[in-house]
């Protein structure tokens, strides 16, 4: 178990700074997930944790213990890589117990351990095969349960489930989720995929160019990003962005189009605009706020996503849930709820409600 | 359909025969070489190029045996090509895995002249290298050549180690690191089971060179005692005639430990070690 502090972290390589003054504090048994677009330094800071990254700058405490100049050995952390990295000419069972073999643990209690760590992840059967005769998920699972074995204070995961298909991923993303709520062992995952970042984490960590854009709940990020990368970034499919300018009490669209926000905030900054596609609504032409064309409509069973053409505005994404009779090419009338509306500065910011 | 498919027997067949007819390019001195060896020593000019010899004799075999300084040459040999491989090997897997994995300052630059070296016709510096090995009092003794053949082989055989090493990702040793090795630990537990390939190429390689080198071994030993075997081959030529018998059986023979030696490393040659490690 055990608290992670960053305090001002930053890390050059030579005179390229990819990441400065990252503070972030997890609590004992918190599933903080790292998310944002590849080259976000997501994973440096993770192999930072680790200690297979030098830290340039700052303090990094475990427990309130400095551990910049630790080495991976004794941060008592254990990390599944995206690549798995299975030892090829080990099998499986000692792959999962080499961290024990090392550490010169008894044999009765590395046995017992990986045996234990083996059938929780429905490895038994497996133990004697080498790495190169398993599939990818089993690999994935040897990953984990070599993690498992070592009963770590903090695991640390790279886009662990990156490499599997689809349906495989979506069952490996259950494992961890139970992994975590049985061992209330901290953790910290890092992925693109902002499905895994919202359904696993107990807080998202949404990085961009080496800076931290927000750290909040799913939900918060999802309800009140801080700005317009995290608005954009979380949800799917991404969110409207339309530009706009004060006009009395609320703003005024590109096409004159009025729209009385009922939040308080101050709008003379207000630039842009922001809508989420499920919070737009397919109405009656005398209630809409927007009219246009439906250029494209795909039709996913559980939702109607309706990409829509509004002359003056630009393309508009409209989220109808359930089937949505709706051809590409017939007008379209849209509505949106203002109460979920953000409003963004000309840096991106996001104005307060 | 039909037509495509005799086209492509037709393309089997032209492999078969180009391959055949490039083993047989391969190997017919070899074969020559065994078929004069066993030929008696009255029938070789008599034979002339027949392939099939019309006599059968281990003579020459037994007269290299007993009656020359083979065995000492052999053994000579023997000592210098294994030093010489083991040595290098060594050397060449530590620098190796530094250039593969470490970034130091001045890598390029060294990487530069061990590259450089490998440049030069061997001739334009045998003369300084015999005046270096005569000022160190090491003319005439296996050790100068084992120096020697060492540092010639040396960048050579640290590429190909530090290709080796680049095969193996990095993560399994990070793996390895979080899992409570130091990087030695690590290098030696996981890193070097999966580079035995490579080490096993390399010493085969560097054996193979130093057990046929003649050139400075022609400069460096004159006593019959140091003589390497490619030296003492020599000793077959006198002024007037060229015992061929006896030459032959001695060059088969020679042939042994090579032959054997790769038989032994063989195995580990086999790659696919590292399948499995990481997906692909």
């Amino acid at each position: 178990m055990a608290r992670i502090e960053l305090q001002t972290i930053s890390k050059a390589y030579g005179s390229v700074e990819v990441m400065r003054d990252i503070n972030l504090t997890i609590e004992d048994g918190e599933f903080i997930v790292l998310v944002g677009p590849s080259g976000c330094g997501k994973s440096t800071l993770l192999r930072m944790i680790a200690g297979l990254e030098p830290i340039t700058g700052g303090e990094f405490r475990i427990d309130g213990k400095r551990m910049n100049e630790v080495p991976p050995r004794d941060r008592d952390m254990a990390m599944v890589f995206q690549s798995y990295a299975l030892y090829p000419h080990m099998d499986v069972a000692r792959n999962m117990g080499f961290s024990l073999e090392i550490r010169k643990s008894a044999t009765e209690e590395r046995v017992s351990k990986v045996e234990a760590a083996a059938k929780t992840l429905g490895l038994t059967d497996l133990t004697k095969r080498l790495p190169k005769a398993l599939s990818g998920g089993q690999r994935q699972r040897v990953a984990m349960g070599r993690a498992i074995v070592r009963d770590p204070s903090a695991f640390l995961f790279d886009e662990p489930l990156s490499n599997l298909d689809a349906a495989l991923r979506v069952e490996m993303r259950l494992e961890i989720a139970r992994l975590h709520q049985r061992l209330a062992a901290t953790m910290i995952y890092v992925t693109h995929d902002q499905v895994e970042a919202l359904t696993l984490a107990d807080r998202i960590v949404v990085l961009n160019a080496g800076d931290i854009q927000q750290v909040g709940t799913p939900l918060e990020l999802y309800e009140r990003p801080a700005n317009k990368f995290v608005a954009q970034f979380i949800g799917s499919p991404t969110m409207n962005i339309l530009s706009v300018e004060q006009s009395g009490r609320g703003v005024q669209l590109k096409d004159g189009t009025v729209l009385q926000l009922t939040n308080g905030s101050d709008k003379s900054s207000a630039r842009e605009l922001g809508v989420r596609p499920e919070h737009l609504n397919v109405v009656t032409p005398e209630k809409a706020h927007l009219s246009g064309v439906a250029e494209l409509v795909e039709h996913l069973g559980s939702d109607t996503n309706i990409h829509a053409k509004v002359p003056g505005v630009g393309q508009v994404l409209v989220r109808q849930h359930g089937h949505f009779p709706l051809k590409a090419g017939e007008p379209v009338d849209i509505a949106l709820d203002l109460e979920k509306a953000h409003l963004f500065d000309a840096d991106g910011r996001r104005l307060a409600a | 359909m039909r037509a495509y498919r005799s086209s492509s027997s037709v393309v089997v067949a032209g492999k078969y025969i180009a391959l055949g007819f490039y083993v047989a390019f391969a190997l017919f001195p070899l074969y020559w070489l065994l078929k004069i060896a066993v030929t008696p020593d009255k029938l070789i000019f008599t034979d002339g190029t027949s392939l099939v010899p019309s006599g059968f004799t281990f003579e020459n075999f037994s007269t290299v045996l007993v009656q020359t300084d083979f065995l000492a040459y052999f053994r000579n040999s023997l000592v210098v090509s294994l030093g010489t491989a083991a040595i290098t090997t060594c050397i060449a897997a530590a620098a190796g895995y530094a250039f593969s994995r470490f970034d130091f300052r001045g890598k390029r630059l060294v990487i530069a002249v061990m590259l450089i070296t490998q440049m030069f016709p061997l001739l334009m510096i045998i003369a300084p290298i015999y005046k270096i090995v005569a000022y160190v009092g090491l003319l005439n003794s296996l050790t100068s050549l084992i120096i020697v053949y060492t540092a010639f082989n040396i960048p050579f055989a640290t590429f190909l180690m530090q290709s080796f090493f680049d095969g193996i990702p990095k993560d399994l040793e990070e793996a390895g690191m979080i899992d409570g090795c130091t990087r030695f630990t690590a290098l030696r537990k996981i890193i070097l089971p999966l580079t035995l390939p490579g080490l096993a190429a390399t010493l085969g390689f560097i054996f193979t060179a130093a057990w046929s080198e003649l050139l400075f071994a022609l400069m460096l030993i004159n006593s019959n005692d140091t003589m390497t075997f490619p030296v003492g081959l020599l000793t077959f030529v006198s002024k007037f005639s060229v015992d061929w018998g006896q030459m032959m059986a001695a060059g088969v023979l020679a042939l042994v430990p090579s032959c054997l030696f790769f038989i032994f490393i063989q195995r580990y040659l086999v790659q696919g070690l590292t399948s499995g490690a990481v997906k692909g």
